[in-house]
């Protein structure tokens, strides 16, 4: 019990690292993908990661001072 | 009976605040412990977090938990992701801390800490935290839309283009005033110098790294890049120590000008993976990472507060910015109290992907108030340092000179003790020639830091490299924010130009992005090198024209919160926005209009402007300048800012008369007429998870 919470922490923790770097969970994307749109392609991680980079520093304003 | 002990808990916890505050107030005249600021800190911030903001969420905003969300009406993966609302907290954090909450309170450290932090405690349970939860509501309900959109919508056309043009001079000020930080701390300074190049050719690995080797490995290539950043933080003393390399990262303030502006030209242009996002992965990690560290250097050690509650410059006469503390300090602390920038962050990514309205408390209020922590522990920090060596560090060369002799002189004669050994030993503790107007906040943080992490790991021989790790880590964030910044700059500038030369609006041609890049670092640089070559230090000039810009920004944001209020019609409660509208109002124009029209040639652009102009006629040349020529450029300079400090009252004025058309339309009206998104309700997959 305990270790399934820390775990989840941990796993937040993660997702919570990547996204301030303009990077959602791959899995979410993966899912709602699957479910929402069945057959239509899905972008590899790879390709995931490089659509998240442009799309994080393509002209908004996304940090303060 | 539970409700009894809950409310006796509230009470007991009330009643600690109360008494920390008590030690505060009582022991003046001698130094108490940091440890019963943050107590009396995290007090405040929690009572404010569990009454006040309970309040605005239930009885004024009624947060609708059974409510649609942006992220699940246009879930997509990508931009709108139903987000785990701690996930989001921390993105949303990552997101709004930034070099100013850190820089501001220690500028504002000079009139004592008691001024800083009555208003960093008070702003931000009133003001800024209040307006990041309501612009984060209202976009939430708005498909997650832009604050330019929503004033658009719910203003009008005119006021959106008005707010959108402000927003393009807010960007050029802060990327020149976060220039010159990084000039002020790094000018002279080989080793810091060298750490800080020693980034660039460290993201260039990383960006190659994680695009053809590794791709997407963001953990690992961030921590293989930490581990070049404390080698090259290791080698700087070695660069520093060898007279032939030493000379080569010794540059003047501006030579490092140039630098930086030739170094924001090519690194905005440069492909996204290359430099920039690398760069950012190390600059986000390793904020939060210090910020942690911080914290819990300040709560385990307690450092003791050297400087007093409160320094004869409350009136007005202080070395390190001038202008009396109303209006000036408020504008001076802008960020970690109430920062216009985050209605632009509260209404840009995070309004996507908020799983429940009723997250917008938590991430909204609660970010604010961790970013308020910052600030408190900025104040902190500058505090610890004995006085003399705050003052001897944070005045200008024209008012101290320049050596530790002159310095330690002046700084006696204002009652504040210090001698030329201690400024002499401060610069060979931290590793440095000199600390001697080291303007700019950063060097001052880096040696409060540097205190306080070295009574934690390494004592006094690692001061030195905790002081340059510091200056690297301030450094890193803001060479990121200088170069998004520039990026960012130039689209809205294109999209600006855009409407007049159509040929400017395409983002692929090379020739159209070239152009536009090249005019906004020209917009920044400019605003740099005036500063640096200021004898003031540059500060003194442009945090209050940084500060008066972001609190006008603040301004338009609360004014639309406002007038959605009224459009909401909850006319009853629009007070919880109205009243921190107005003192923002308040300060930003008085201040705006110090700046401009004040006698004191300090204060006011126009009079110092008119001090050149005599000097010219009597034939005599004032520093900075060396010929009439240069005298001509400062008068033009203090024009040109008159003139910036003049447009921003303009902005700020047309939207409060746009705001007050707007609610008395809405007034007038029998029913509510805000321009929401219909009312859906959420999936029943994310009612229960909820």
């Amino acid at each position: 019990m305990m270790i399934n919470r820390i775990t989840q922490a941990m796993r937040y923790m993660g997702q919570s690292m990547r996204l301030m770097v303009g990077v959602p969970a791959y899995d979410a994307y993966v899912a709602h993908m699957k479910h929402t749109h069945p057959g239509e392609p899905i972008m590899s991680y790879e390709t995931f990661f490089r659509e998240r980079q442009e799309a994080r520093y393509g002209g908004k304003v996304n940090r303060c001072c | 009976m539970s409700s009894l002990i809950i409310k006796l808990g509230w009470a007991a916890f009330a009643m600690t605040g109360a008494a920390a505050f008590a030690v505060i107030a009582l022991q003046r005249g001698e130094s108490i412990g940091a440890i019963w600021i943050v107590i009396a800190t995290i007090c405040v911030y929690t009572i404010a977090y569990r009454f006040y903001s309970r309040f605005i969420a239930r009885r004024v905003l009624r947060l609708d938990p059974t409510r649609m969300t942006p992220a699940y009406k246009f879930n997509d993966g990508l931009d709108y992701v139903p987000t785990n609302k701690y996930v989001l907290f921390g993105h949303h954090f990552a997101a709004i801390a930034g070099a100013g909450p850190l820089v501001g309170p220690i500028l504002a450290a000079q009139m004592g800490y008691m001024p800083g932090m009555l208003w960093l405690l008070a702003g931000v349970v009133f003001a800024g935290a209040v307006q990041d939860f309501t612009v984060l509501f209202i976009s939430t309900r708005r498909n997650g839309r832009s604050l330019g959109d929503l004033i658009k919508s719910e203003l009008g056309q005119i006021p959106g283009m008005i707010a959108l043009f402000g927003t393009f001079f807010i960007m050029l000020i802060l990327l020149a005033v976060l220039a010159l930080i990084v000039v002020k701390a790094l000018a002279e300074s080989p080793w810091g110098t060298f750490t800080v190049a020693a980034t660039i050719p460290t993201a260039l690995f990383m960006g190659v790294y994680a695009r053809y080797f590794r791709p997407g490995a963001i953990g690992e290539v961030s921590l293989i890049g930490f581990a070049l950043l404390m080698l090259s933080i290791v080698g700087g003393q070695y660069v520093q120590e060898i007279p032939e390399l030493a000379t080569l990262f010794t540059l003047t303030g501006e030579q490092l000008t140039w630098l930086l502006i030739g170094y924001g030209f090519i690194a905005s242009v440069l492909p996204i993976w290359l430099l920039l996002a690398p760069r950012d992965y190390l600059s986000t990690f390793l904020k939060i990472g210090t910020i942690v560290g911080l914290a819990i250097g300040v709560i385990f050690i307690s450092p003791e507060l050297k400087m007093p509650a409160f320094t004869q410059f409350v009136d007005g006469s202080g070395p390190v910015w001038s202008g009396s503390l109303f209006p000036f300090l408020f504008i001076t602390i802008a960020c970690g109290a109430v920062s216009g920038f985050h209605s632009l962050i509260s209404s840009g990514t995070t309004p996507k992907m908020i799983r429940n309205e009723t997250d917008a408390r938590f991430i909204g209020y609660g970010a604010m108030l961790m970013e308020s922590f910052v600030a408190i522990m900025a104040l902190v920090a500058a505090s610890t340092l004995e006085p003399g060596v705050y003052f001897a560090m944070n005045s200008p060369a024209a008012i101290i000179g320049t050596t530790a002799e002159s310095a330690a002189e002046t700084i006696s004669k204002w009652g504040f003790y210090l001698t030329p050994e201690m400024v002499t030993q401060t610069a060979k503790d931290v590793g440095e020639h000199t600390i001697i107007s080291r303007t700019g906040g950063a060097p001052t943080l880096a040696v409060g830091m540097a205190h306080i992490l070295s009574e934690f790991a390494g004592g006094r021989t690692m001061m030195a490299f905790w002081y340059h790790f510091a200056i690297l880590f301030e450094a890193l964030f803001i060479l990121t924010a200088v170069d998004a910044g520039t990026r960012a700059g130039r689209f809205m500038l294109q999209d600006l130009l855009g409407s007049f030369i159509p040929s400017m609006k395409r983002t692929d041609s090379l020739g159209a992005s070239l152009i536009a890049t090249g005019l906004c670092v020209a917009g920044w640089g400019y605003f740099l090198y005036q500063g640096v070559v200021d004898p003031l230090g540059g500060i003194n000039t442009l945090w209050p024209l940084f500060g008066i810009s972001n609190q006008m920004l603040a301004g338009v944001a609360l004014i639309l919160c406002s007038a959605v209020l009224f459009k909401m019609k909850r006319d009853r409660f629009a007070w919880i926005t109205i009243v921190p509208a107005s003192w923002v109002i308040v300060c930003t124009l008085t201040a705006a209009w110090q700046k401009i029209f004040d006698a004191n040639p300090r204060i006011g652009f126009l009079a110092h402007a008119d001090k050149y102009k005599g000097a010219i006629a009597e034939g005599q040349v004032l520093p900075p300048a060396k010929s009439i020529e240069q005298m001509q450029q400062v008068i033009f300079n203090d024009y040109v800012n008159a003139s910036l400090a003049g447009l921003f009252m303009l902005v700020l004025i047309s939207m409060l008369a746009f705001g007050i058309r707007t609610v008395i339309c809405a007034r007038a009206l029998g029913k509510p007429s805000a321009r929401e998104a219909p009312f859906e309700l959420l999936p029943a997959e994310a009612l229960s998870k909820s």
